[in-house]
Parts: C-alpha cells; structure tokens; sequence
C-alpha cells in the first residue's frame, strides 16, 4: 500500500515539474532554445508574490493576480531585449546568455532579499496542511490534488491555446517553419515575444507552487531548472505538451520511490531515470515529431 | 592603378603559411615564459606564489572549457563534474596511502578515464540537451559524493596526508604542479589543434554539419575534446583542492566554476587560442578588485558575460584578431597572394 501511496504522491509532485517545464517546452518547441534562467524566473516569481503579501495580508494564491501581468512584461522584454538578439547567432549564444541571466538574476535576489530561505506555505493557510485520509497508509494532501489541478488545466489550456486562437496558430505555424510562416505575413519576432510572455507567466504560477510546498531561497532556481529540464527531455524534447506533463509525472514518480527506498535518494533517483531516459534508443519516451515526420 | 603588366593568365600564386614573424616570436616567447615561471617560487615571496597558482588554476580551467565550447561547439555546464572527481579522487588514493601529489596525477588520469563511457552518452547531444545532461551527471556526482562518509561525506575532507611536507616546499610543489600541467594541457590543445585533426576540429567548429558532409569524422574529433576538457578540469580541481586543502562536496561541484569558465572563455574570446588566457588574467584580476563583495560581483560576471555573448561574442582578443589579422599562437593557415594580384581582364 505505500507503493501506491508513493506513487500518488509522485504523481501530484509530477505536476508540479510538469508546471515548471511548460515554459520550457513551449519555448523549446518554438525557438529550439533552452530558457537557462527559468528556474530562476521561477523563484523570482516567487519573490515577487512574497513582496505582495507583505504589503497586503491574502493568500498567495490571490497574492499572484498582480504578479502575473507583471511577468507576463518581462517575458515580453526578456524576448524583445535578450533572447531576439541572441537568436541570430546559431545555438550556443541563447545558452550563454541566459546562462549569464540566471546568474545575475540569483544574486539580485540574494542582494535585495537577503539570503533568508522562506517560505509562503503559512500564507497559503489551510490549503497546505490539509489532506484526505483515504485509509491508515493513503492521504492525498490537498496541496498536491491542487498542484496537480492547476497543472491540467495549464498544460490544457496552452493547448485550447495552441489549436483554437489565431495567435495559437501563428505559434505552430512559427514552430514549423518560421520562413514560411513570415511569408504568409505571420511577424515571427512578435510571435516568440508573445509565447516567452506566456512561458515566464506560467513559470511564475509553479513559482507560487514551489514556494507554498517547500522554502526558497535566491540560489533555489538551478535545482528546479534542472528538475523541469529533466521532466521535458523524459516526455521527449520536441514533442507534444502533454509529453511534457506525462515527464514530470515520471520523474515525480521515481523521486517519490527513490526517496522511499533510501531518504537520501530522491534527487539521485529522478537524475539516474532522467540518464537512462537519454541513453534509450528513441531519447525519450513520447517523440511525436520525429515519430509524425 | 594602369600601366602595370598584366599578369600572366594563370591562378595568383599563393602561399600558404603557418608561421608569420610575429607568431614564431610569440610562441618562442610564450615558451620562454612558460619556462621562466618555473622560477618564481625561488624569486618571489609565499603570496606571489600562491596568488600565481590559483591564476594558473584559472588559465587551465578556462582553455579546457574553450577546447570544448570554441573548437568541439560543445557548451558543457557540467565541467564542475571532473574539478570535484579530481579532487575527491585525490583524497580517496590519499587515504589508500598514495603520495598526494602522485594521486593529483593519477586522478587526473582517471578523470580522462572515467570520460570515456560518459564521452559515448553526452556526445550524441548538441546544445541545451549537452549542456544540461552534463549539469545533470555533476549533480548526480556531487549527491553519490556526498552519501560517502569514507570522503566526509555532506561535511567536507581535507587532504591532511599533505602535511607530511613543510608547508614552503608545499607550496612550491603546488605551484610547480599546476605550472606542469597547465603547460601540458594548453601545449597538448596547441598540437592537437595543429595537427590534421585540428583542422577537422575547426571545420567542426565553423560548421558542424558541412564539416561532416565533407568527410570529417566530427564525433570521434569531439570525443578527443571531451577527454581532453575532463582530464584538464580534473588536474584543474586537484590544484584546487592543493591549494585550499579542504573541500565540500556542495563547493567543488558547484557551477560556479563553469560559470567562472564561461566568463573567461567569453571575455577573452570563444573559439581562439589565446582569448581563454586572456580572460582568466582578467578575471583574476576582477576577482581581487571586486572580491570583497561578492553578490555584486557575481552580478557584474553575469551581466558581462551576457554582454559578450550578445554583443562581442568574439570576445576581446577574437575582435582584435579580426580586426588586426594579427596571430600570437598559429594555430591556423594563412593564405596570402604573394602580391596583390591584379584582375584578369575579363
């Protein structure tokens, strides 16, 4: 019984790395770049919300309405300053530079917050403590069922996104073969400007998440990038969305186990899936690209 | 520019050369200096010593990163993976009773071994999936490290068995180490990229898929990159470990240390040979000015680096190069019409 109890908790934990690799994907998937600060974007995010709550008592959860449109610009900017810029010059460059940024990110953070670690878990009241015992050796922690809603409803409505709206269009139109696409008069710089708006939103939602389940701190950011880069390679770079979910799921999973086989494990487990994960054949274990193409 | 004779219609001679003036002064130069430093223990006091070896330390870091990064087109975060195993490995024949300085040979030795089966897993990546697989390895290395009570497990090891040697002659011996093997590694990067696989290397570097449609065997020429960086950041993290005697698991895998390559290499100048060197003395340099406060020097580092990798993403000494057509280190041909050629006539 506690296997499946691991495995539940695994599963409400894949969401949570699902959340933080949706940004990820979505950029990967339409530039080919790997966004190197967003985990720090992430836990900026969290700062952010952090800094709401102190000038006004609520909840994080509404804490974030303000913080979203605030990330939203900055992704914009981020795209429009930083990464346009460094996408003209072949692939090592956007990894540089954002290898850089998270770099100077981490340590505005540490200079304007002090390396304090907190925590918005307390804020987030009853929510983060409450759990449903189903029998003596399964509980579901209401924070998980919730981390895992909201992640659904995330990666489902990226989707909707993605397949029903003009500019959801633009986006897969760019994503294949933006050439083409400029010529049917889509402006591919606008596009990649307005989906890095939406990665770092959504980075800043599994920010709050991250930062109600566990404590921050200004250097947390690398570990999460890591953890969401794992979760998009596992669901296969390049493929759909719900890979991506389905990724975090797997890794969650095999942390959860990995922690119940030795309490040292956990990380150690999700990094040694994540490597077996590479070695196999097809890198990955959804590759709808390369499987459709 | 008439009244000249026409050439005669065939092909402007050309010559194709390695060594200019300039570059066969240099390189004498440079090895005169490499041998000169040899010295500076017995002309210079402790500090100079000490200070001189962390510069090395740096020097070696940064060109093993570039030999991957400028030459193999490999970003590799993970080049703390080999300064931690260096070291740890280090203390481990150490404890088992091996001379210390001897296992700072050995366990650079076993960082290139140990390269080899991780060479056939990283190197079927390119880009973000190299650069993050190979984060991913130090970071599992860094956890397997720190589960080890034998090495101090969480807590940090010290190499105690170097107290067998006064602490002058051991500071010499680190010195004259790290001298050795920076000498060695930027002298190996130096003929490999001479030879005829260096210019596969830097066809591979310009472009990877057009060098490999030409013929070029790019996986085995990164292979010998990929050992070569690892070896060299494990002498790179053994001299580490010489110079602190103490290190932490969480502080000698950090990526800090690549960060710290990728500045150098980016500020000096990607994908040259003499650009890495340059950095490192720079960042030496900013490391002593701007040291004392070290948040906003991380800043500063950050925040150069992406200036450089946006704005002058040939680094210092690569913007010269271009621009000068000087060459200190010949590491690649010239080509040069033995006279300014006149035009054909139609």
């Amino acid at each position: 019984m506690t296997w499946v109890n691991d495995v539940i908790q695994g599963v409400m934990l894949g969401g949570f790395y699902g959340m933080l690799a949706c940004g990820l994907a979505l950029m990967f998937g339409l530039m080919r770049i790997i966004n190197l600060a967003h985990g720090d974007i992430a836990v900026l995010g969290a700062y952010l919300i952090y800094v709401v709550l102190e000038h006004w008592n609520t909840s994080p959860f509404v804490a974030i309405l303000p913080v979203l449109p605030v990330m939203l610009l900055l992704g914009y900017l981020l795209q429009r300053l930083l990464l346009e810029r460094s996408l003209r010059s072949g692939m090592l460059v956007p990894l540089l530079t954002t290898f850089g940024l998270s770099i100077v990110i981490q340590n505005l953070l540490q200079q304007g917050f002090s390396p304090d670690v907190r925590s918005l878990g307390a804020q987030a009241g009853s929510v983060a403590t409450a759990s449903w015992q189903i029998t003596s050796q399964l509980s579901i922690p209401a924070i998980g069922a919730l981390t895992l809603g909201v992640a659904v409803v995330i990666f489902g409505g990226l989707q909707l996104f993605l397949s029903r709206t003009h500019s959801g269009r633009q986006m897969r139109a760019t994503a294949q073969d933006p050439d083409t696409a400029e010529l049917v008069g889509i402006n591919s710089k606008a596009v990649y400007a307005r989906a890095t708006a939406i990665a770092v939103a959504i980075a800043a939602i599994g920010g709050m998440f991250l930062a109600i389940r566990s404590d921050f701190y200004p250097y947390s950011g690398p570990t999460y990038l890591i953890f969401a880069f794992e979760a998009v390679v596992i669901g296969g770079l390049g493929g759909s969305l719900w890979a991506t979910l389905l990724g975090g799921i797997v890794l969650g999973v095999a942390q959860t186990i990995g922690g119940q086989i030795n309490p040292e494990y956990p990380v150690l487990a999700g990094h040694v899936v994540f490597l077996l994960v590479l070695l196999s054949p097809r890198g990955g274990l959804v590759n709808l690209r390369r499987a459709t193409a | 520019m008439s009244a000249q004779p026409l050439a005669p219609a065939v092909t402007p001679p050309t010559t194709i050369r390695r060594w200019t003036r300039l570059s066969a002064g240099f390189t004498s130069g440079f090895g005169l200096l490499v041998v000169a430093m040899i010295f500076v223990p017995i002309a210079l006091g402790a500090n100079t010593v000490q200070d001189m070896t962390t510069l090395l330390t740096y020097v070696l870091m940064a060109v093993m990163w570039n030999a991957l990064a400028g030459y193999g087109g490999l970003v590799s975060i993970g080049q703390q993976a080999y300064i931690g195993l260096g070291a740890y490995a280090t203390v481990w024949l150490a404890q088992h009773s091996v001379d210390p300085y001897l296992g700072m040979l050995l366990a650079t030795v076993f960082c290139g071994v140990v390269a080899i089966p991780l060479s056939f897993l990283m190197l079927r990546f390119r880009g973000a999936q190299f650069a993050i697989g190979t984060w991913v390895v130090a970071e599992a290395l860094a956890i397997w490290v720190s589960l080890d009570n034998a090495l101090g497990a969480g807590t940090g090891t010290s190499l105690a068995q170097l107290d067998s040697y006064a602490p002058t002659s051991r500071e010499h011996y680190t010195y004259w180490l790290t001298l050795g093997f920076t000498a060695f590694f930027t002298g190996a990067l130096f003929l490999l990229l001479r030879s005829r696989l260096g210019s596969s290397l830097q066809a591979i570097r310009d472009d990877e898929d057009a060098a490999a449609s030409v013929g070029v065997r790019v996986v085995a020429g990164k292979r010998i990159l990929f050992l070569l960086a690892a070896a060299g950041a494990g002498a790179a993290g053994a001299m580490t470990l010489a110079n602190t005697l103490f290190i932490e698991p969480t502080a000698i895998f950090s990526v800090n240390y690549t960060a710290f390559m990728i500045f150098m290499v980016l500020v000096g100048g990607l994908g040259t040979f003499e650009g890495p060197i340059i950095g490192a003395i720079v960042f030496y340099l900013m490391q002593n000015w701007l040291g004392n406060d070290g948040v906003w020097y991380l800043v500063v580092l950050g925040g150069a680096a992406m200036a450089f990798a946006l704005f002058l993403p040939r680094g210092v000494w690569g913007t010269l190069e271009e621009r000068s057509g000087l060459r200190f280190m010949p590491v690649g041909y010239r080509v040069q019409r033995a006279s300014p050629a006149p035009e054909e006539p139609q």
